[in-house]
């Protein structure tokens, strides 16, 4: 059966809603704790790196919050998503519908969470001395797309494994604490030795970092990183999206 | 005009528990290691082969776990079919389980738009029969809790009233009408009895033959996996009766 456009969208903003609506239910403070999260980690890594451990970059709260908010975009797609197939066995089993929606919809809720983080960011530039520019319109959604894409090709792609195979949830969470290291989200890549560079241009996620962070605090579109992020994403929509395809058909029977 | 059809269908569920035993009894039974790639394989529905006409009743009748709501979940395309090939023609609503397509923690009208748009209906659609639904539903109030207080008949109620009012071309009941009240049911009854001088095609799960044989045309019988018997309902149902007794 195909599914045209319109209708997949309108499913989308459905599973989203359904995904936020459930989430917030008993909460008051709602999608504030989306910004709790990140709001301390770089308080805690500000104490630990700058205040203690003196590492030399400028200012650097603002520098950890460019960071940190595309990262947890990155990284609660993933760990959320990767178990979308699972937390929603009720309607799979029962119903059939594109599967797909479901790692989209998680996407798309954590990519609303990091577009109401953006106006913590300005208050922090404006903290710092800095102010936005209108190049931000257009690198806000060019990066934001990719980003999409990356983390739907990702989540997708283990979401479908972690079907046959549950331990890769344990494996994608430790893999993704591994990374947050691994990526210039605490440190600036020229602190980096240069025997050590390559890990970086390998991973993906520096470029994803890089351009934002690039964009946010200097008001500009790095097409380099920009463009590595988007082969990436590309790459990883291509993997999900075929071992989707290999495996949905025998979702409803494993869960 | 055939609406449903199987061709020589058989579907093997793999025995996914072998894989969740864990590597602790793989390294206390190291033996066992081989049975995990042995394919050990559970046979829902075997060979079979029917096909039905639009506007057509069916109901599944049989014993549980003898393949029929495998049968209907193959037809609603939630399952895909191990060997043989399935048709079938034209929009489908489902109501495989109670509360099947529901979230516990919506409530009875968010639950409605989401099934809905879950059997492919698109939002302006929705829109224009949620009050139809919604009344038909007879929920009153408790159409804005969340559903996890409901009864099992009222579930029953909510599922109904969504399939019914989303005008599919085939209708799927999996033995979910029985926990309904009298009124209700009668209701239901009248809704299919329409739906069948609308020429949509209605295939029902159940073991009340008095239902079977008031609204069906034709009756499936699967036994033990494999179709027993396939035609018309008096004869079938007669036989069945027989069969079991």
């Amino acid at each position: 059966m195909r599914y045209s456009i319109g209708y997949l969208f309108e499913l989308v903003l459905v599973i989203t809603g359904k995904e936020i609506k459930i989430r917030y239910k008993n909460n008051i403070f709602g999608y504030l704790w989306s910004l709790a999260n990140p709001l301390c980690f770089a308080f805690i890594y500000y104490v630990a790196f700058k205040v203690v451990m003196k590492v030399p970059v400028e200012n650097y709260t603002l520098f950890l919050l460019c960071g940190l908010f595309p990262w947890q975009w990155f990284a609660n797609s993933l760990i959320m998503g990767m178990g979308g197939f699972l937390s929603n066995a009720q309607i799979i089993k029962k119903t059939a519908f594109p599967r797909f929606v479901i790692p989209f919809s998680t996407v798309l809720m954590e990519c609303f969470h990091f577009i109401f983080a953006i106006p913590v960011i300005f208050i922090f530039l404006h903290i710092y001395g800095f102010s936005p520019d209108w190049i931000w319109l257009a690198g806000v959604p060019i990066i934001g797309l990719a980003q999409i894409l990356f983390s739907f090709g990702l989540a997708i792609l283990f979401a479908t494994i972690n079907l046959f195979f549950r331990d890769i949830e344990r494996f994608v969470s430790l893999a993704i604490m591994m990374l947050f290291y691994a990526t210039p989200i605490l440190y600036s890549v020229d602190l980096v030795p240069k025997e050590y560079l390559w890990v970086f241009n390998a991973n993906p996620l520096s470029s994803m970092i890089l351009s934002w962070r690039d964009l946010f605090m200097h008001n500009n579109l790095n097409w380099g990183y920009v463009g590595n992020f988007y082969i990436s994403s590309l790459i990883c929509v291509f993997l999900g999206m075929w071992t989707y395809n290999k495996l949905k058909d025998r979702f409803a029977e494993v869960l | 005009m055939i609406t449903v059809e199987f061709n020589n269908v058989t579907k093997a569920y793999p025995l996914y528990h072998h894989f969740a035993m864990g590597i602790k009894s793989l390294l206390l039974h190291p033996s066992k290691i081989l049975t995990i790639f042995k394919s050990a394989r559970y046979i829902a529905i075997e060979d079979v082969s029917f096909s039905i006409n639009k506007g057509e009743t069916v109901g599944f009748i049989g014993r549980n776990g003898a393949g029929k709501s495998t049968s209907l979940a193959l037809i609603a395309g939630v399952l895909a079919p191990t060997k043989g090939t399935i048709t079938v023609k034209g929009r489908i609503a489902s109501m495989l389980e109670l509360g099947g397509g529901f979230h516990p923690e919506l409530t009875g009208r968010e639950n409605i738009r989401m099934n809905a748009s879950l059997l492919g209906l698109r939002k302006k659609e929705i829109n224009k029969k949620l009050d139809q639904i919604i009344e038909f539903s007879e929920l009153g109030d408790f159409i804005d809790e969340p559903i996890r207080i409901y009864s099992s008949g009222m579930l029953a109620k909510l599922g109904f009233s969504v399939i019914s009012q989303v005008d599919p071309d085939i209708l799927i009941i999996d033995e979910v009408l029985s926990v309904g009240d009298g009124p209700f049911q009668e209701k239901c009854l009248k809704v299919i009895e329409s739906f069948k001088n609308k020429c949509v095609t209605i295939l029902i799960v159940s073991h009340d033959m008095n239902t079977i044989k008031k609204i069906c045309d034709k009756v499936v019988w699967i036994e033990n996996h494999k179709l027993k018997k396939f035609g018309n309902t008096e004869t079938i149902v007669k036989d069945y009766l027989n069969f079991m007794n």
